[in-house]
């Protein structure tokens, strides 16, 4: 297992220097002067000096690039053109929003989506079946922003329960959670149906039952864990769309978060937190794989030996 | 896995073969109710988006004070926007518009996917290191964000979310032909090919490049869906199509500030969008369904 982790760990070395890359050029290759454009229209001549001086933009590529990955590591992320704050200043307390948001949808999902998966493998082609797998389609096929607004209509405009955005309490967090967990929700439920229903057709849970294990028990003890590898698999693939649907649904419900941080920045053109927003966005999403993947060893004994 | 359309109907070692094999692929596509529906769906709004200007002559962007906002009526079945323009004719004339984004993003997604999912497959070594080392780093951010990412260096508008939101699809359409490349390139057939001393490029164009049509294609389908998707996100967070042009997810983005005054403003596109979407994922599903025969047993 130890062995495993240090392999899984060593091979995001080369991801997290293409994702620097990456960003490294996003920049360059915006038209006309990088200094001018990082610094903002509004900039002062000597402002602009002093970023392309920062940037090292009169060296060559590999020096640049260089000092670029340099200031990541110190984290130093530049200025933001907007607010003249640090990037990593501006960030930091939006990341916390966004992690909050994020965690609390995919429980959300996994809450809701693990037993209505269990419920309709168990009872395949009933009416219950029908419904679960009716709605993780209708999941899958909804616009999270759209979902969101009419959350809103609903919670907020006719029934004024629930706050139509902003932050401060959980109260504040419900409407976006349900709305960025719907799409996870959905497949969460569809991959554990069928992955349950593989498993249900397997000789040991045959042998467990002609044993007079009662069938709760059967579901729980034997089908259960080993349908979690499928499930586990989903939450790592879709949590991309989690992350880039947490962008639509921050602004949606004007929640605090990176992503709203993301789109603002974008709006008023300002590089560097893009550029760091963008980064962060993409660490995370290494991350979770990283974890999902040690999960994957540790339900799945063949993993580690591949 | 009981019938193998594949092998029943298989002329050996012909073209009877393929043809044999679609064929049996598309009458189960039309025993399935729900990929049927999902054809009819899109079929539906492709056939509105293309007769729209034959029912209403005028132009879905002319604006009309007087009638701003007006709740659905027999008049104007989904009511108007704040600029009193009918909403269900700007959906019917923004369906061109989502449906041609989609489209155009999932042909560059292929056109680039494709070849080179081929080669990292067929020829392995360095040029499939590098190649997956690539997609790698472009699997590393999340779709949507790379979409947005993209965006926010090449500006706005209809051409750049094509670009943006095709982009984003490139690296799953490599994975997904490489890892069929792989499995078919130690096929006998294949090596048979080789042994005759018949072109690298003959080989996979004429003997592999059938043989992975069936994932690329179902892919290529539920990715039409998440291409409306993206695109409207896009239009919807204001980086993606401009207004006026009545693109769904600009539609909702300007419903967004009128949820208390006139919420079907924002009701309506957001519905137009599922259908569409929900369609292609229906028939996506039917035509895997349909199409592999490694799924025979569903």
């Amino acid at each position: 297992m130890f062995q495993y982790i240090i392999r899984r760990l060593i091979s995001t070395i080369p991801v997290l220097f293409g994702i620097s890359l990456m960003l490294f050029f996003l920049l360059r290759a915006l038209p006309g002067d990088p200094a001018q454009v990082i610094a903002g229209e509004l900039a002062t001549e000597k402002e602009v000096e002093l970023i392309r001086n920062q940037l090292g933009l009169d060296r060559p590529v590999y020096v640049q690039y260089a000092k670029f990955l340099v200031r990541i590591v110190q984290f130093d992320l530049g200025t933001s053109t907007r607010t003249q704050y640090p990037v990593t200043k501006e960030i930091a307390p939006r990341l916390l929003n966004t992690v909050i948001l994020a965690l609390a949808a995919t429980v959300l999902a996994c809450l809701l989506g693990i037993p209505a998966g269990i419920i309709a493998a168990v009872k395949p082609y009933t009416t219950i079946d029908m419904v679960v797998t009716a709605m993780a389609l209708f999941g899958m096929s909804m616009p999270a922003f759209w979902l969101g607004l009419m959350l809103i209509i609903i919670f907020s405009v006719k029934l004024k329960l629930l706050p139509v955005g902003g932050s401060g309490g959980a109260v504040y967090l419900i409407l976006p959670a349900i709305t960025l967990a719907a799409y996870l929700l959905a497949s969460i439920a569809r991959n554990t149906r069928s992955a349950m229903m593989e498993v249900l057709a397997q000789d040991y849970i045959t042998t467990a039952r002609s044993k007079g294990v009662r069938e709760r028990m059967v579901i729980i003890r034997h089908a259960l864990k080993n349908s979690f590898i499928p499930v586990i698999t989903v939450i790592g693939l879709q949590f991309g769309s989690l992350l880039g649907g947490t962008v639509l649904t921050e602004t949606v419900f004007a929640w605090p978060g990176l992503g709203r941080l993301l789109v603002s920045s974008i709006l008023a053109r300002d590089y560097p937190v893009i550029q760091g927003a963008i980064l962060i966005f993409a660490l995370l999403f290494v991350l979770t794989n990283l974890i999902v993947d040690m999960l994957y060893a540790y339900f799945d004994p063949r993993v580690r030996y591949d | 896995m009981t019938d193998h359309p594949a092998k029943t109907a298989a002329a050996p070692e012909s073209t009877g073969q393929e043809y044999g094999h679609w064929r049996i692929g598309l009458a189960k596509l039309l025993r399935n109710k729900a990929a049927c529906f999902g054809a009819v769906v899109i079929l539906i709004f492709i056939l509105a988006s293309f007769l729209a200007p034959v029912f209403y002559a005028k132009d879905p962007n002319a604006q009309d004070i007087r009638h701003a906002l007006e709740p659905p009526s027999l008049q104007r079945p989904l009511g108007t926007d704040e600029l009193g323009r009918s909403i269900l004719m700007r959906i019917i004339y923004g369906g061109r518009i989502s449906l041609a984004i989609s489209i155009s993003a999932v042909v560059l997604a292929l056109l680039v996917g494709v070849p080179f999912g081929l080669i990292s497959g067929y020829f392995g070594g360095k040029i499939d290191f590098i190649i997956q080392r690539v997609t790698d780093v472009m699997l590393s951010f999340p779709p949507f964000l790379l979409a947005l990412a993209l965006v926010s260096v090449l500006g706005v508008g209809l051409k750049n979310t094509i670009i943006s939101v095709g982009i984003a699809g490139i690296p799953h359409t490599i994975r997904i032909t490489r890892g069929c490349v792989l499995s078919i390139r130690e096929q006998v057939y294949v090596e048979a090919a080789r042994a005759v001393g018949t072109r690298d490029g003959v080989i996979l164009f004429r003997h592999i490049l059938p043989n992975v049509m069936v994932p690329i294609i179902v892919n290529a389908t539920l990715f039409l869906g998440m291409a409306i998707i993206f695109a409207a996100g896009l239009g919807f967070l204001g980086v993606g199509v401009q207004p006026p042009a009545p693109e769904w997810g600009t539609m909702l983005g300007a419903g967004r500030s009128l949820l208390f005054a006139a919420p079907h403003v924002a009701t309506f596109p957001g519905i137009a969008i599922f259908l569409v979407v929900l369609g292609f994922n229906l028939l996506g599903d039917g035509l895997r369904d349909a199409l592999d025969p490694r799924l025979g047993y569903e």
